[in-house]
């Protein structure tokens, strides 16, 4: 496939590989957190880790949109396919996550409940067009990424005047979860969490440029790389952070030029404001509440807001207490830390939210990595 | 009188407009009519030639292989296939990956009430040409119909019976550490096909299903006298999940090569684009085979001389490993497992 085996090339890789380990020096400590669940799967998928020295360890982020997915959320698309008999729309990851009752959206589905598996949010449109005697509610989640496509519908339905149709709107951003994790009191007091520079996400990039991630070179002097989700991708951005440690700088550099500007998609992001706005605060898995961390339908668009049309509120569930999902998406724990991990829970039988999505620490490391523990 | 309406004025079945409506199911006269109609015509072999409630077949001697498959694939009609040859190729390769010559075949089929008549004798067109070109017939069948909202169209189930190779014993649990695993050819070609034309999802690539009966390519390969261990056909869940089931089944580690796995450019295009693996999606007309290693390469040409093994390759052995994982080595030059396929990748596929 042109344009991407170049990004796969494993003699390329050895070059890389070959810099980094004469780079990185013995006596110093290079611990880089990849926010995405993007370069999750891509380091689980490549065997990235095994070609690292021992001094410089990759700790998964918290950027597996639907790991973050709180169950109280998931629960209000539950209810709303069974008690209002709507029909449910989602990303086919979002229909495995575990919710209250030992149900997910898939077993709602079992249970008489309408919930469709989509690919775009036009398809969920499209739902509404072809049954307009249903109400359909697109579940909506994800990172900057996502969102945009999620404003455009909502616009377009506004536009078309297409009655039958809302969404619940859970859509999440990533500096404000970085700045959280770099103000948690396990980076700044205790130091379990040692954390020397970020690589940045790829397609979140591409919708918000680089000038956001500024703020935690400059604030927190951390280094940020900003990286395709390529292997070749991680390998270059370790490079690049190794170097900026060892020359003592803390910047924003762009890995992945081929789509990335400093000022990101600007027509993306007009979009998005226009029909989205800030939440005061929103409820993460793992995280908790963090402020100004999400956005909502804006009051112009009300109509089209699914927590709005059907009154539903959120309440916040704990998540089952053997679970460590929460540690994980921290950066606290790895996956093979937690007592259920590979037992009770399985990508099969998911407990946490960690186990649903192939970018989930937890699935990347069972379905990838498991031959590492044994040998 | 003897209650028989004269063959002359009986109207035929309304082929071009008509539909599948419940009396079709009834045990009637119009099920008789369907039946004789659209079904005996398009099948028509001495055994179903008997009419009666099963059909009574000369016995074939030695050890009997019986393998039965439902057809439900989403959508009836896809490039390179049907649901009808897909039903046949389908359950004549269960049997022959067991190393028998398949012998007879049943259908058994589910209607939806309001189904067009046109389309089912696409379908049953498509399935007699597949068994004759087979040379497996249908020997008995059945038809119900459900009404509408209770089926997607038509739903089929296919029964085959064979008769095993004399000293032929094929298992998934004969593999040893040392073996080697070839395969016929490239793989998620039926998977992606499908996908490209899912109702919310249509693509426009040049991408047919393999969909294609394994049983002439087997003889052959068995022909050689190669130690063959085992022969499955990786369907659901793809290459990663069948070979999971023989680590399994045999207690070892399997190492597969990924720069050996034959894959399509539109093929690994189309997953790049819709985030799937060609490892865990469908196949129809590919077979993985197990043998001793020093029959490998005689077995692989064996495969690439028949135009069904063209692309057949060496792709991955067998150690001993007591946690039984499949792994592979990436082209990238690490190491990773390639687990079971975790959930639902693609609904409806067979």
């Amino acid at each position: 496939m042109k344009y991407i085996d170049e990004f796969r090339d494993g003699e390329l890789a050895k070059n890389i590989v070959a810099n980094i380990l004469r780079e990185a020096e013995s006596g110093k400590r290079y611990s880089f957190m990849e926010f995405c669940g993007g370069h999750t799967h891509a380091i689980s998928r490549y065997g990235i880790a095994d070609l690292l020295p021992a001094n410089v360890r990759m700790i998964h982020g918290p950027g597996c949109p639907v790991c973050v997915l709180p169950i109280g959320r998931v629960d209000q698309a539950i209810r709303l396919a069974l008690e209002r008999k709507v029909i449910v729309c989602t990303y086919a990851d979002t229909l495995r996550v575990p919710a209250s009752d030992n149900l997910s959206l898939m077993r709602a589905k079992a249970r008489g409940g309408d919930v469709r598996m989509i690919y775009s949010p036009q398809d969920a449109l499209k739902t509404a067009r072809d049954n307009p005697q249903r109400e359909v509610v697109f579940f909506a989640i994800g990172f900057e990424t996502t969102t945009p496509p999620t404003a455009l519908i909502i616009k377009q339905a506004r536009d078309e005047g297409i009655a039958n149709f809302s969404v619940l709107c859970n859509h999440v951003l990533t500096p404000a979860a970085i700045t959280h994790i770099l103000q948690s009191p396990e980076v700044r007091q205790y130091g379990t969490v040692p954390l020397d520079g970020f690589i940045g996400p790829a397609h979140v990039s591409v919708v918000i440029g680089s000038q956001p991630y500024e703020h935690f070179a400059h604030e927190y002097r951390k280094p940020v790389v900003i990286a395709g989700f390529e292997p070749l991708d991680v390998l270059q951005a370790i490079l690049m952070l190794i170097r900026q440690i060892n020359e003592g700088r803390a910047e924003v550099e762009n890995e992945f030029t081929r789509a990335v500007t400093r000022e990101g998609n600007l027509k993306a992001q007009a979009m998005v404001s226009e029909v989205l706005e800030l939440r005061r605060s929103f409820e993460w898995r793992g995280l908790g509440e963090v402020p100004y961390s999400a956005l909502k339908i804006r009051p112009a668009y009300v109509l089209y807001d699914a927590e709005t049309r059907y009154g539903i509120g959120y309440k916040p569930v704990a998540d089952n207490k053997a679970c460590e999902c929460g540690a994980i998406l921290r950066g606290v724990k790895k996956p093979q830390d937690c007592k259920v991990f590979g037992t009770v829970c399985t990508p099969e039988n998911p407990l946490g939210s960690c186990m649903v999505s192939s970018e989930g620490a937890c699935a990347a490391h069972y379905s990838y990595g498991r031959f590492r523990e044994t040998v | 009188m003897n209650g028989e309406v004269k063959k002359g004025y009986v109207r035929g079945l309304d082929i071009k407009n008509g539909r599948v409506d419940m009396s079709h199911g009834s045990g009637g006269r119009a099920m008789a009519q369907l039946i004789e109609e659209l079904f005996a015509a398009a099948f028509d072999n001495e055994y179903l030639r008997q009419g009666n409630d099963g059909a009574l077949l000369p016995t074939a001697g030695g050890r009997l292989v019986m393998a039965t498959d439902a057809h439900v694939v989403s959508p009836l009609f896809f490039p390179g296939g049907d649901i009808g040859c897909l039903s046949v190729h389908g359950t004549i390769n269960d049997v022959a990956v067991m190393g028998a010559k398949p012998l007879y075949l049943s259908a058994s089929f589910i209607l939806e009430e309001g189904f067009p008549l046109a389309d089912l004798q696409r379908i049953v067109q498509s399935m007699a040409a597949a068994a004759r070109e087979a040379g497996v017939p249908i020997v008995t069948g059945d038809t119900k119909v459900v009404e509408q909202g209770k089926a997607d169209g038509v739903f089929i189930t296919t029964t085959g019976v064979g008769v095993a190779m004399d000293g032929v014993e094929l298992s998934g649990s004969n593999v040893r550490p040392g073996d080697v695993i070839l395969l016929s050819g490239s793989m998620g070609d039926h998977g992606m096909a499908i996908m490209s034309r899912r109702e919310n999802l249509a693509f426009e690539v040049p991408i047919e299903s393999d969909t294609a009966a394994l049983h002439h390519l087997i003889a052959a390969m068995l022909e050689t006298g190669a130690d063959i261990r085992c022969l499955r056909d990786p369907t659901r869940g793809g290459l990663a999940t069948t070979l999971n089931e023989i680590a399994k089944q045999s207690s070892v580690g399997l190492m597969i090569n990924e720069e050996a796995i034959p894959v399509k450019p539109v093929v690994a295009a189309a997953c790049e684009f819709l985030g799937l693996d060609p490892l865990y999606v469908a196949n129809e007309g590919k077979l993985i085979a197990i043998c001793a290693a020093a029959d490998a390469e005689r077995l692989l040409e064996v495969m690439r001389a028949h135009p069904l093994g063209g692309d057949a390759a060496i792709i991955g052995l067998a150690h001993a490993d007591p946690h039984h994982f499949v792994q592979m080595k990436t082209a990238f030059g690490g190491r990773r497992n390639v687990d079971w396929l975790a959930g639902e990748q693609l609904p409806r596929i067979c």
